[in-house]
């Protein structure tokens, strides 16, 4: 079992990116979504009080 | 539904590449348990040099046709392939310093590497510093078929230079156990499937973004 710490590290720090990265991604989207909405709302309103 | 059934698939075939990498896998004679970073490790390096043909593609396809979706896909592939190259960059030293006996050799495969992933990583900093979209896709798509260039350097460097880094074992007949080769194939598809969620994810991001600008540019104008 001498080494099995390195494969434990060496997978934890792979998945831990891989799960940052997509934790990171779906996050600013939902920002995004939400700054889409916000937009829409307010041109919506915009033209409804022209 | 369907992206959430995707997702649940990529989790599923990780576990089960995961399980069988610790609990499957025999333990290689020389290097012991520690071997079993391979799993992990190389896969990553195949996925990353796939996701940066994508990126290539990408950048080719808006130099031609010049449609701001061909951008979106270069900027996702370059992002996840910088993600999965970076596994490859903390995950190598971790093998190296039991199999070595040091943690980095500055070799033509790991030296090209880095340089690879410094390249997309300025591709992405690039990106940053242009505020028009069209400008800034056409700049990065030119910038991004040059630095594809390092891609098949890196890929064969192995062959060209004589390097610390092993040869393949995979692709070569009788270079890996049986055993292994099957967790290896499990691996890479299991790491495949991660990336083109993850591509697809992001190419998500960018076209939400590239809406926000429109409704933006539509709510000063109105």
């Amino acid at each position: 079992m001498k080494n099995l710490g390195s494969v434990m590290v060496a997978y934890m720090i792979g998945w831990g990116v891989f799960f940052l990265y997509f934790v990171t991604v779906a996050r600013r989207t939902a920002d995004l979504r939400k700054e889409v909405e916000r937009l829409k709302q307010a041109l919506t309103q915009g033209t409804r009080g022209k | 539904m369907a992206k959430l059934l995707g997702a649940a698939a990529v989790v599923f075939l990780l576990g089960a590449s995961a399980y069988g990498a610790f609990f499957v896998a025999p333990n290689e004679l020389t290097m012991g348990i520690v071997q079993r970073i391979f799993y992990l490790h190389a896969p990553c390096g195949m996925v990353a040099l796939t996701a940066f043909i994508v990126c290539f593609v990408g950048n080719l396809g808006y130099l031609f046709k010049r449609e701001a979706k061909w951008d979106w896909l270069g900027v996702s592939a370059a992002e996840v392939g910088l993600a999965f190259c970076t596994v490859v960059l903390l995950t190598g030293p971790i093998w190296a310093k039991p199999a070595w006996g040091v943690y980095w050799a500055w070799d033509a495969r790991l030296t090209s590497t880095l340089v690879l992933w410094l390249l997309y990583l300025s591709y992405l900093i690039l990106r940053t510093m242009v505020e028009d979209p069209d400008r800034r896709a056409l700049i990065s798509s030119f910038y991004g078929v040059f630095i594809f260039l390092d891609v098949p350097l890196v890929y064969g460097s192995i062959w060209w230079w004589r390097t610390q880094h092993p040869q393949p074992v995979v692709f070569t007949s009788g270079g890996l156990d049986p055993e292994m080769r099957k967790i290896f194939y499990l691996s890479w598809l299991s790491l495949t499937a991660l990336m083109i969620l993850l591509i697809r994810q992001r190419y998500e991001l960018e076209a939400t973004r590239a809406e926000a600008q429109i409704l933006e540019r539509e709510a000063e104008a109105a």
